[in-house]
């Protein structure tokens, strides 16, 4: 009887273990039905709204929320519901994109310092002390002010910023494994570095990458919301959180019409929040050291 | 010791060689022909002309020429001119703005080290009562919310809504100056700024904390009578302090970066409002020079706390 509940937990891999301690947390459950919700209006929503993001009203402007538009109207009277909204599907791209290209790259270089050598592993990790020596925002605005503003660049900046932390969790992961007897035979056997990397090195980082992209994916909204805020992101008429924050930048909006920027901030915040709880969860569920 | 400090100072040094390299390859790669600026639009300038101004530059010599030129210069002091600040030197400009930067960095820091520090040992001395649940909320979310955010709702509540506080700017305009002026402008950007960093201190130092207060030797100091307060002050929290003081260190960065924003929200007239406007204006000399300063702080700053942690804990091996 032992035996075979000893046997039937071990049948359970380690993903249906990870899956059961996630779904025992209640935190990050709450998060994940908070996310959910939040993409649900943001994919579904605009069907269901009368005003569409870049309509402008001019005998609408800087209406208060209530009525016809629920959460009120900006400055050339555009609704800011659908607005936040749209904003919240241009964020969601930028920060999916942003971090997909982020963690190929840093998986790559990390696997690579680890795989590839000595000397390629010494060029790569001083490459990323250097890359981690300025501050992100000072780093984001010298790349923001070569690339220009777009949704494109934005991408682009985000995620050349974002891969150095990775990079050294994969390596020194995959440093550990190297040293491994199957990696090692592998290697005896003539492996080269493609199917070790692609065989052995994916495999079994595959917890860093999930957990990383999840907590990257709020910090690359907060970073778009930060470089659209100054005006170097996602540039207007496209609708982003970070360019309606924007608007409080001119000190009438600030004082007259809080709803314009209070609303797009709440909406940054709860989802970055919700995030995170995903993610620390994620931590958590996949590591074995932690008890639950 | 003598061997660590020299060996930490040199990869410093190497660290901004390799910057200075880097914000190189990005200023060559910035749109646009370096010699536009010095070209008169009202007048008609031949092929023969131009080459003449590039030669006069250096710039038709190869790269690592043109590096080590501007290298040497760099060392000297010289950065350079703004391209659209009247010709401005990019360091009188840097001169200019690096005072007010510091002094709001320094407010926050300092604000940061007190209210996280005596936050931390109140979470840890009163772990799970009322005061640590409502510092670890608070914490929580100074974590979570960005710079700008907290800094454009705390200019609405403290300076639009209650008045508390002047909206912006360092100084009131026209008046003569006065300490208290100064003070009156500096204090919500700087408690503003201040929050991000103070919540990281203080979950550091609650936790450090928490685990110095199982070691034997605060048993001890217990058991021989001494006082809680004296246990605390004395035993516990010097020994805590330790790790939190790397964690100050490591947070600058994120203080810089908060300070961009908030100089921009407040227009406080310091580095970061320097770089925002030299970045829409695409003012490319200044934006290189200060990320060159703002580079070179930060790794200063690191070396300082490594060297600093190297000589306050005595545990650590170094050699």
């Amino acid at each position: 009887m032992a035996i075979a509940g000893l046997l039937q937990r071990h049948a359970k891999g380690p993903l249906a273990r990870a899956v059961r301690r996630f779904a025992a947390n209640g935190a990050a459950l709450a998060g994940l039905a908070i996310l959910l919700a939040m993409l649900a209006l943001i994919l579904a929503g605009p069907a269901f709204l009368a005003h569409q993001p870049n309509d402008i009203d001019l005998l609408a402007i800087n209406q208060p929320p209530g009525g016809e538009h629920l959460l009120g109207t900006d400055g050339v009277g555009r609704d800011v519901l659908a607005r936040l909204l749209e904003g919240g599907r241009i964020s969601m791209l930028v920060a999916t994109v942003s971090v997909a290209i982020s963690l190929v790259i840093g998986f790559i270089v990390g696997s690579v310092a680890a795989m590839g050598g000595r000397f390629l592993d010494g060029l790569l990790m001083r490459g990323v002390d250097l890359a981690m020596t300025l501050p992100p925002v000072i780093f984001l605005l010298v790349l923001a002010s070569i690339t220009g503003a777009g949704i494109g660049s934005t991408i682009l900046v985000i995620a050349l910023l974002s891969w150095p932390v990775l990079s050294r969790m994969v390596r020194s992961r995959l440093l550990e494994l190297r040293e491994r007897d199957f990696v090692v035979a592998a290697r005896g056997m003539g492996a080269g570095l493609g199917h070790l990397l692609w065989r052995h090195g994916l495999p079994n980082s595959i917890d860093i990458l999930v957990v990383y992209a999840t907590l990257q994916i709020a910090a690359a909204i907060l970073l778009e919301a930060g470089l659209s805020f100054l005006g170097l992101g996602v540039p207007p008429p496209d609708a982003s959180w970070g360019n309606m924050l924007n608007a409080a930048r001119s000190s009438i909006v600030l004082e007259r019409a809080p709803w314009q920027w209070m609303s797009p901030g709440a909406a940054l915040v709860i989802t970055v929040l919700a995030i995170n709880f995903v993610g620390d969860g994620l931590r958590d569920a996949f590591d074995p050291r932690s008890d639950l | 010791m003598l061997g660590y400090v020299l060996r930490r100072v040199a990869v410093g040094f190497a660290m901004l060689l390799a910057l200075s390299l880097l914000i190189f390859i990005l200023l060559r790669l910035t749109p646009g022909d370096p010699i536009d600026a010095f070209i008169n639009p009202n007048v008609a300038m031949t092929d023969a002309e131009m080459a003449a101004v590039r030669a006069r530059l250096g710039l038709d010599q190869p790269l690592p020429v043109q590096y080590l030129r501007w290298a040497r210069s760099a060392v000297s002091g010289d950065l350079g001119y703004s391209l659209q600040r009247n010709g401005e030197t990019v360091l009188g400009l840097i001169a200019q703005r690096i005072g007010p930067t510091v002094l709001l960095m320094g407010a926050a820091i300092l604000i940061a080290i007190v209210l996280g520090i005596s936050g931390g040992v109140i979470g840890a001395v009163r772990r799970n009562s009322p005061a640590d649940l409502g510092l670890s909320v608070v914490a929580f979310f100074g974590i979570s919310s960005p710079a700008f955010l907290t800094a454009l709702l705390g200019l609405y509540v403290f300076s639009v809504l209650l008045g508390w506080a002047p909206s912006g700017g360092m100084l009131t305009p026209g008046a003569p100056f006065s300490v208290a002026d100064l003070l009156a402008h500096l204090i919500l950007p700087a408690l503003l700024l201040a929050i991000g960093q103070t919540a990281l201190i203080m979950r550091y130092m609650r936790a450090s904390l928490l685990e110095v207060l199982n070691q034997d030797y605060v048993r001890t100091a217990r058991a021989k009578g001494v006082r809680e307060f004296w246990v605390i002050v004395k035993h516990a929290t010097r020994n805590a302090l330790l790790p939190v003081v790397t964690l100050i260190g490591s947070t600058i960065g994120l203080a810089i970066g908060g300070a961009i924003f908030l100089e921009s929200i407040f227009n406080w007239p310091g580095m970061g409002l320097l770089l925002i406007t030299s970045v829409e204006t695409r003012d490319y000399p200044v934006i290189m020079g200060a990320t060159l300063v703002v580079g070179a702080c930060v790794i200063a700053v690191n070396l300082a706390t490594d060297l600093a942690y190297a000589l306050i804990d005595p545990r650590i091996k170094v050699g």
